[in-house]
Formats: structure tokens, C-alpha cells, sequence
């Protein structure tokens, strides 16, 4: 009885500390998110009040009316930049999907020479940080004349995300076992249709989260934008929120609405394709 | 339905030879077992078949058309894998109809044929799941309901069985045969098993490094093998082998016991072979089956026993090796007991004991 009695207040004690610690963790991830919402909602004097005020007393809409409103009332082109932002990342995570799951199903099926190595070479270029490529990058940019392009920022990003997507694609049709393939080879595909209509659809989770990363980096990639961008024809969203910033002043409430703009398409684009990241869809098809 | 030939098929990786220049007719709707230990080459010489694999020598034939360069989908064949590779994210009718499909047939047609092969394989209650949620057993059904589906001339099965409980593999061993029975096709069939080969085949290859040791119906090659290697291999428990030398015409073991020469053998004076006799014709007195007029007496101390139930296996030791013996309506019987053992040398074999190749009688 008495072991019964101490292995239950050891499990509830356990399943305390659980949810203490799970708390806590999500209050430090959630806060700054809440707290950038907030203060889209709410006048400067509050924001800027010390101490600070956790309960707004007002919400009005009025970073957000004069973010979209004239240049001379604090406006800034934030319709202009969240298109470029949004053709940018989507041309950029396309290509790097396309070559992600060309390269990844490479390594995963075939051998070739050198293949270690050059995995390894594809892999140490993501140790290099973006931001020690960005004078060279602005430099051959610059003799080029891409700078401040949509085509120059899709190079840039295609290169920051290739490596990552090989990576990650090549370790989910790792695990597409071979056998699906064959099996649709003899039931009539070519090696093509084989790919497609079997390999390709049992994957899909994995390419899709591929896909998501890759937006999400270059949908919120600041350095290296801040540079290779000059003006309202290539300028991305987190490099637009700089223009809240002048000599003197923040305007920290402005910076907030774009912010919240910002997050809201990832955070859409997360949910609609948050089923396909359950992974688990290559169980079943082979022994169980 | 079709005959398939082998003729001199090489397969190497690089400079790694792993199947040696085999040659092998199958007839039209014969059921051919390719068995052999693991990495014996009896895979790679199927999934040649198949046109999985590249041919790196030799030719091989279906329905007398030469098909070494043509991909698996010009074969007109099927293949059951050993996970048996069902295309996860299809239901069971769209993996049955998925053949079709490629093919382009009209949908009544898929229909059509699906159903009929799901009732084969009494799957139609199944047909709107997806393979995630299937038994073994179910899975293994679908697997060969798509091998069915559209009439292929020649059926692959590669271990179709081994993912599945013995029970399980019992049932499914009788399921195949009775889809033999009733489709009439040629089936080239890959396992380890030997029961499964002796139980299924037609006709049986045995395979060892990448060599054919011997062809020939179950009986055959149980009853003829011809060396040591398929004697041990073919029937369980495995032949038991012991070293001896003739002597006075007699056969002499290592200890010194003598047994008069199996019938039919003449050998040489002096010269070493290796006897055979398996546990069902080595059997205690008293606890054997109706025999021949030849017989040997040897008698033996019993270290372990395995009741069968019909009979009981004996294990003992005769000149230095392990016997296997069976006891037929049987008592309990200690370890260490003694017994005197009956061989029925009729049914025994003489190997070369150098090349363990079966000697004439």
C-alpha cells in the first residue's frame, strides 16, 4: 500500500512539475508575440510607459491607419512591400523545392562518386553565416547590376536554401523504402511516372515542411536584405520596418503593425499545411 | 502465360561475381521454388527476372522472347515483395487497380477486375482501407490481389511469407498454392524456407553461392540429393553425416563401430566417404516404423529429447557428431539412457568425402 501511496504522489508531483515547466517555457516563447500584438493595438504613451502597463486600458486601430495611410502621416508602401516580400520568398522556396527534391532524392537512391564529399561540401556551406556573405554578395551583385532585383534576392535566397532542403528531403525519401518504386515499375510506370505518382506523394509530408522552412527563411531574412535591397522595388517586409525608425525617434507602434502583418501569412501558412508535417504517412505500405 | 529460360545469367557488382552462369528452363504454368541460405543469390537472380536488376551476362527469356534490355513494365510480369510494398497513400482498391490505371483502362474495367480479385482473396471488405490499418496477413493478401489484378504471364514472389507468425504463414502457404491451382500460371518463387520450398514447389532449385546445386521435384530431392550440401538443406531435421572409412567391406566410423554397406554401393577398400542417413531412418528398437531386410544396429546414449508428439527426436552422439534419431509412438525416455538405434540402410547415401557429391549406387 505504502509503495502504491508514494508511486502516485510521485506521479502527480511529476505531472506538476510537467506543467510548470511547460508553462514557463511557453511564456518565454509567447510573451514578445503577444506583447508585438499588443502593442499594434495600442497609443504610444502606453507602450512607452515605465512601468511598463500589462493591462491596455485603449485599443484603437491607429498604427494601422496610419501605416497604410499618406507618406506625410507616418505612412509607409507596406502594400508594395508585402508583394515583394511574397514573390521573392515564393519564386525562391519554389526553385529550392524543385532543386531540394531533385538533389535530396539523388543522394537518398543513387550512388555516384564523390557523394560524400559533396554532401559534406553542401552541408558546410550552412555553416558559413549569411551575414559574412553580404559584402561579397553586394559586391558581385553590384558589378552585375542585380542589385535591389527580385532576381537578385531569389538568388541569394535559392543559395541560402538549397542545401537546407537537399538535406531534409534526402533524409525523407530516406525513408520511402525503395520497394514502392519497384513495385510501381513493374505495375507498368516508367521510372519518371514511378516517381510521381507513388515516391513523390508518400514524401510530400517531408517536401512540405522543406517548403515551409524555406519560406520562412526567406520570409523573414533580414541581413542580407538589408543590404542587397535599396528601395520599394525589391525592399522585403522586415526591411521595410526600418522606416519606422528616423533619426530621433521609434515608432515602435507603427513597427509592431507591420510586424503583425508579417507574422500573419506564416502563421496561415503554417496551419494549412500543418497536417502534412505529421510525418507517418510512409507507415503501412511496407511491413508493419 | 509464358515459360521462362535462363540461359548462362551472370550477375556482378564490379568486379564481384555473386551469381555464376545459371541455367534453367521453367515450363509454362510450372511452380518453380528458388531456395537457398541467405546470399546465395536466389534474389538477385529473381529480381534479374523482374528486370530490376541488370543482366550483366548471359540471356533471359519470357514466353521465348528475349527481355534483357526491357524494363520490368515490358515484362508483362508481377512481383510480391517481402514487405510487400504497398503504396501507402492508396486505399486497397486503388492499390488492387492501380496496374490498370497506368495502363489506362476504362474505370468499369478496373472496377471490374478488382472485384474480382478482391473476392479471390476475400479483400472486398476491406477495399476502402488504407494498407496503414491492415493486419500482416491482410497486407500479404493485398500484395498478391495486386499481382493478380492484371493476369501478368509470369508471378514473382520474393519471400512473400517471412514477415508473417508461423501460423499465419501455414494458411497463406496453402492460399498460394490454391491460387496456383486456379490461375495456372508460371510462378518463380524466392524463399529460405525449405519447408515452404518442399510444401509449394513443382520443381525446386536449390542455390548456393550463387550456383544451382541441384533441380528437382520435392521427392527428388529429398529422396536423391545429390551432395551434402542439399541433404542437409532439404528436410528437417537435416540429414545427419558421419566421416567413415570402408573396411572390409563394411563402413567404419571414427570410434570404430562397424555397419554393414548400404545396399547397392560398392566402394573401394580403404576409401573415405561420408555416410548419410536421416533421423526418420534411424529409430530405436522398438519404436521404429515397418523397414527393409537391411538394417545396421548401433547403440547410443541419449543427451536431449524433443517431443513431437507422433513421435519424439533423439539426440546422441555417434563417433564424435550429433545424430538426430526419431522415436515413433513414444515413451518418455531419459537423457542418458542408452538405446540401441535401428538404420534402415536402404534409405542411407554415400557422399564423396572430399567433394561431398553423391556417390552411384
Amino acid at each position: 500500500m505504502a509503495t502504491n501511496m508514494n508511486h502516485r504522489i510521485r506521479r502527480h508531483s511529476l505531472k506538476g512539475l510537467h506543467f510548470f515547466g511547460l508553462f514557463s517555457a511557453m511564456m518565454v516563447l509567447c510573451v514578445p508575440g503577444l506583447w508585438i500584438v499588443l502593442n499594434s493595438f495600442r497609443p504610444t504613451v502606453e507602450i512607452m510607459a515605465k512601468p511598463p502597463v500589462w493591462i491596455p486600458n485603449e485599443l484603437n486601430l491607429d498604427h494601422y491607419r496610419a501605416m497604410f495611410g499618406g507618406i506625410g502621416e507616418g505612412g509607409v508602401p507596406v502594400l508594395t512591400y508585402f508583394t515583394n516580400s511574397l514573390i521573392i520568398s515564393v519564386t525562391s522556396t519554389v526553385i529550392a523545392i524543385l532543386i531540394g527534391m531533385a538533389g535530396g532524392y539523388a543522394f537518398a537512391r543513387y550512388k555516384f562518386k564523390f557523394k560524400g564529399g559533396v554532401f559534406v561540401a553542401l552541408m558546410v556551406t550552412r555553416a558559413v553565416p549569411g551575414v559574412a556573405l553580404s559584402l561579397p554578395l553586394f559586391i558581385i551583385f553590384a558589378r552585375v547590376g542585380i542589385i535591389d532585383t527580385h532576381l537578385g534576392m531569389v538568388m541569394a535566397y535559392v543559395a541560402l536554401n538549397v542545401p537546407f532542403t537537399i538535406w531534409l528531403i534526402d533524409g525523407f525519401f530516406r525513408q520511402v523504402p525503395p520497394e514502392l518504386a519497384e513495385a510501381a515499375e513493374i505495375d507498368g510506370c516508367t521510372r519518371w511516372q514511378a516517381f510521381w505518382r507513388v515516391e513523390f506523394p508518400v514524401a510530400r509530408s517531408g517536401i512540405a515542411s522543406a517548403g515551409i522552412f524555406a519560406f520562412l527563411t526567406s520570409w523573414n531574412e533580414y541581413a542580407l536584405a538589408s543590404q542587397l535591397t535599396r528601395s520599394t522595388t525589391s525592399k522585403t517586409m522586415p526591411v521595410g520596418l526600418l522606416d519606422f525608425t528616423s533619426e530621433f525617434t521609434l515608432n515602435w507602434g507603427g513597427m509592431c503593425a507591420l510586424a503583425v502583418l508579417m507574422i500573419i501569412p506564416a502563421l496561415i501558412l503554417t496551419f494549412l499545411v500543418q497536417k502534412h508535417l505529421i510525418a507517418g504517412l510512409t507507415f503501412g505500405g511496407v511491413k508493419g | 502465360m509464358a515459360n521462362v529460360t535462363l540461359r548462362n545469367v551472370v550477375k556482378k557488382y564490379g568486379v564481384l561475381e555473386v551469381v555464376h552462369s545459371i541455367n534453367l528452363e521453367i515450363a509454362d504454368s510450372e511452380f518453380v521454388v528458388l531456395v537457398g541460405p541467405s546470399g546465395c543469390g536466389k534474389s538477385t537472380t529473381l529480381r534479374m527476372v523482374a528486370g530490376l536488376e541488370a543482366i550483366s551476362g548471359g540471356e533471359v527469356q519470357i514466353g521465348g522472347r528475349v527481355v534483357n534490355d526491357l524494363p520490368p513494365r515490358e515484362r508483362n510480369i508481377s512481383m510480391v515483395f517481402q514487405n510487400y510494398a504497398l503504396y501507402p497513400h492508396m486505399t486497397v482498391r486503388e492499390n488492387l487497380g492501380f496496374s490498370l490505371k497506368v495502363a489506362k483502362q476504362a474505370q468499369p474495367v478496373i472496377d471490374d477486375a478488382v472485384d474480382k480479385a478482391a473476392e479471390i482473396l476475400s479483400l472486398t471488405p476491406l477495399l476502402d482501407r488504407k494498407p496503414g490499418a491492415l493486419s500482416g496477413g491482410q497486407r500479404q493478401r493485398v500484395a498478391m490481389g495486386r499481382a493478380i489484378v492484371r493476369h501478368p504471364e509470369v508471378f514473382l514472389f520474393d519471400e512473400p511469407l517471412s514477415n508473417l507468425d508461423a501460423k499465419l504463414r501455414t494458411q497463406m502457404r496453402v492460399e498460394i498454392k490454391k491460387l496456383h491451382q486456379k490461375l495456372k500460371s508460371t510462378i518463380i518463387y524466392v524463399t529460405h524456407d525449405q519447408v515452404e520450398a518442399m510444401t509449394l514447389a513443382d520443381r525446386i532449385v536449390i542455390m548456393r553461392d550463387g550456383h544451382i546445386e541441384q533441380v528437382g521435384t520435392p521427392l527428388e530431392v529429398f529422396e536423391n540429393p545429390l551432395n551434402t550440401f542439399v541433404a542437409t538443406f532439404i528436410g528437417s531435421p537435416p540429414m545427419n553425416l558421419l566421416d567413415a572409412v570402408v573396411k572390409d567391406g563394411k563402413l567404419a566410423f571414427s570410434d570404430g563401430t562397424l555397419i554393414a554397406m548400404p545396399p547397392g554401393y560398392s566402394q573401394a577398400e580403404g576409401q573415405a566417404v561420408t555416410f548419410g542417413v536421416r533421423a526418420d531412418n534411424i529409430m530405436p528398437v522398438g519404436h521404429a516404423l515397418p523397414h527393409g531386410e537391411h538394417m545396421a544396429e548401433v547403440e547410443m546414449e541419449v543427451n536431449l529429447t524433443e517431443p513431437l508428439g507422433t513421435e519424439t527426436l533423439l539426440f546422441s552422439v555417434l563417433a564424435g557428431k550429433e545424430v538426430q534419431a526419431k522415436m515413433f509412438n513414444p515413451r518418455p525416455v531419459q537423457t542418458g539412457e542408452r538405446m540401441t538405434f535401428q538404420i534402415m540402410l536402404d534409405k542411407c547415401h554415400l557422399f564423396d568425402a572430399e567433394t561431398g557429391a553423391a556417390l552411384k549406387r
